[in-house]
């Protein structure tokens, strides 16, 4: 057991292992925030996309009819997913983050010998934990009202990790810019519910007028469902490979943003 | 080897306000040292640059030879600090935060969590390690602070008023053990209010006012430069009158205290003599104003008038 007087004579630092613990330090305690308050954090979306099925699959989705070749709540299932997937992996780390700002215990990180993009990449592993998280209980509720059946498990899992770390950045990137508890919220209420639900959640952008085709593809959150719907289904409205350049693409330009902005101290340093 | 070594250090904030004017200040290894000013001074500002919580605008720090913008790890690494303002999660437990504080240090689990152990019940918050920090008295809080950087044992440790409403048993505890830490080789350096507390502490002394360093010295020898002391005496028997001392300006508080200004030229048994052939009894004495609050005050009334 090292002591005080051991510490204060020179210690090599061995920077691997610093980071390595470091870095599970961070995944570690947002796991545990998850956990311990599960009411906030994985419960609603497991309600609300019981909800969903209830009135848009069993009540609505017998009106529809089939959508892409099969039933309208087997249809909707991956999208609902992916929703509640993004949403929460985005919204852990805009709270988490932020509210470490604001309590001022993000200073606890500052003053540790982590870099920034270990930090960034900290907080971005615990988005992607509650997204994971997440996804299983709404998965769980989904195969209460219909099949899912698992077409290409790769493009499944590429699919969820590269959005759950591009909103999970996203969020990262909000909380540095938030000043205050209401612009933590905008974001999800105003800019990320309107995109999923534009983005093809329940129905097809085939269905749609072609000019509102062509504003649709412009729509991020598209291609990450269809390349969801994908993996479970085998149909979407958008060349796969596309959308996984565009999920890639939206992961590093977040992920340098966040980087450089943390470097810079924006909304953490004087 | 300093621990600290700034040289030219400047700080202006975005609204203008120039925190810290081109600072030089060097603190050796194992030094217990006060940085003293008032409030606006530059002294969290000074401290904020130094553990990378404030960017600089000019300058340069050395943490133990580490420089601060080409081995900012390691320079961090050799540092503990301890805000002024409570920064830990009000949610978590005392544990959990100081076992998280050492996870960012790279000190696995286990060790962190014996360190925890000896920490926490060095600073008596072992009994409180599962409740929710927000539920600590200030005291508690104060000393969490304390435990949570001391986790990876740092080569220096650097204190923001620490004491800051703490009652006077657990200060009086609380520099025992900073005593302790400094004493095992950990160098400390020291911002406070409690000026008796710089005194009693720390060996060296920088006084910053309006950016600047005004003062550097060694607590001893800036303490000696205190050109006149006015000491309260309390008599054992009322007194009618301000007794006659020549030399001695005396002036009479209430019955049975006096206030005797003593210059650094004369000595208190001549005092105590000519109070004696006067049939005056002294019991207690002390001294009016702290001598490093006066010798503060004068260096920042002169600083201001500047």
């Amino acid at each position: 057991m090292s002591t005080l007087a051991e510490s204060a004579t020179a210690q090599p630092l061995h920077l691997g292992r610093v980071r390595w613990i470091g870095f599970r330090t961070i995944v570690r305690r947002e796991y545990h925030r998850i956990i311990r308050i599960w009411t906030q954090t994985i419960l609603p979306s497991a309600v609300t996309q019981a909800l969903y099925f209830a009135i848009f699959g069993s009540l609505l989705g017998g009106r529809v009819g089939p959508m892409g070749g099969f039933g309208y709540m087997q249809y909707i299932a991956p999208g609902l997913i992916m929703m509640a997937v993004n949403i929460n992996s985005y919204s852990n780390v805009v709270s988490s983050f932020y509210g470490a700002k604001w309590g001022k215990h993000v200073e606890e990180l500052l003053v540790s010998p982590l870099p920034s993009w270990l930090i960034v990449s900290g907080y971005v592993a615990g988005g992607l934990v509650r997204g994971f998280l997440v996804g299983i209980a709404v998965t769980g509720v989904s195969l209460l009202f219909t099949h899912l059946h698992v077409q290409h498990p790769l493009i499944i899992a590429g699919a969820v990790i590269l959005t759950s770390m591009s909103f999970a950045l996203g969020g990262f990137l909000n909380a540095l810019f938030a000043k205050n508890f209401d612009q933590v919220n905008i974001v999800p209420t105003f800019v990320l519910t309107p995109l999923n639900y534009f983005g093809g959640v329940f129905y097809s952008v085939a269905l749609l007028p072609h000019w509102a085709q062509a504003i649709s593809y412009f729509n991020p959150i598209l291609y990450m469902i269809n390349a969801f719907r994908y993996g479970f289904l085998g149909v979407s409205d958008v060349n796969v490979a596309v959308a996984f350049a565009i999920m890639g693409g939206a992961a590093m330009v977040l992920f340098v943003a966040a980087i450089l902005l943390m470097d810079r101290g924006y909304g953490i340093r004087d | 080897m300093n621990a600290l070594s700034v040289r030219g250090l400047t700080k202006t904030y975005k609204n203008g306000v120039q925190a810290l004017k081109g600072i030089d200040l060097e603190v050796e290894q194992g030094d217990f040292f006060a940085l003293l000013g008032p409030n606006g001074a530059g002294k969290t500002t000074l401290i904020g640059i130094v553990t990378s919580l404030v960017t600089k605008t000019a300058g340069e720090a050395r943490v133990f030879g580490h420089d601060i913008d080409r081995e900012l790890e390691s320079a961090k690494a050799c540092i503990g600090v301890v805000p002024q303002e409570l920064n830990f999660n009000m949610f978590e437990s005392p544990e959990t935060i100081v076992v998280n504080q050492a996870g960012f240090y790279g000190i696995a689990r286990p060790e962190a969590r014996r360190r925890a152990e000896r920490y926490l019940k060095q600073l008596q918050l072992w009994d409180k390690r599962d409740k929710a920090a927000r539920g600590l008295s200030g005291g508690m809080k104060r000393r969490l602070m304390i435990a949570r950087a001391l986790m990876h044992e740092p080569r220096l440790l650097i204190l923001d008023e620490p004491t800051a409403g703490v009652d006077i048993e657990i200060r009086r505890s609380m520099w025992d053990f900073l005593r302790e830490i400094n004493r095992r080789g950990t160098t400390i350096i020291l911002t406070t209010h409690y000026l008796e507390e710089a005194e009693t502490l720390c060996r060296n002394i920088a006084i910053i006012d309006g950016g600047r360093i005004v003062e550097r010295d060694r607590m001893s020898s800036l303490l000696r430069r205190l050109h006149t002391e006015t000491f309260v005496l309390n008599a054992n028997a009322p007194l009618a009158a301000p007794p006659r001392l020549e030399g001695f300006p005396v002036r009479l508080v209430d019955e049975q205290t006096l206030e005797v200004d003593v210059s650094k030229e004369q000595n208190l048994n001549d005092l105590f003599g000519r109070l004696s052939q006067l049939g005056i009894e002294v019991v207690s004495m002390r001294n009016k104003v702290n001598r490093l609050e006066e010798i503060f005050m004068r260096l920042v009334d002169k600083g201001v008038a500047a």
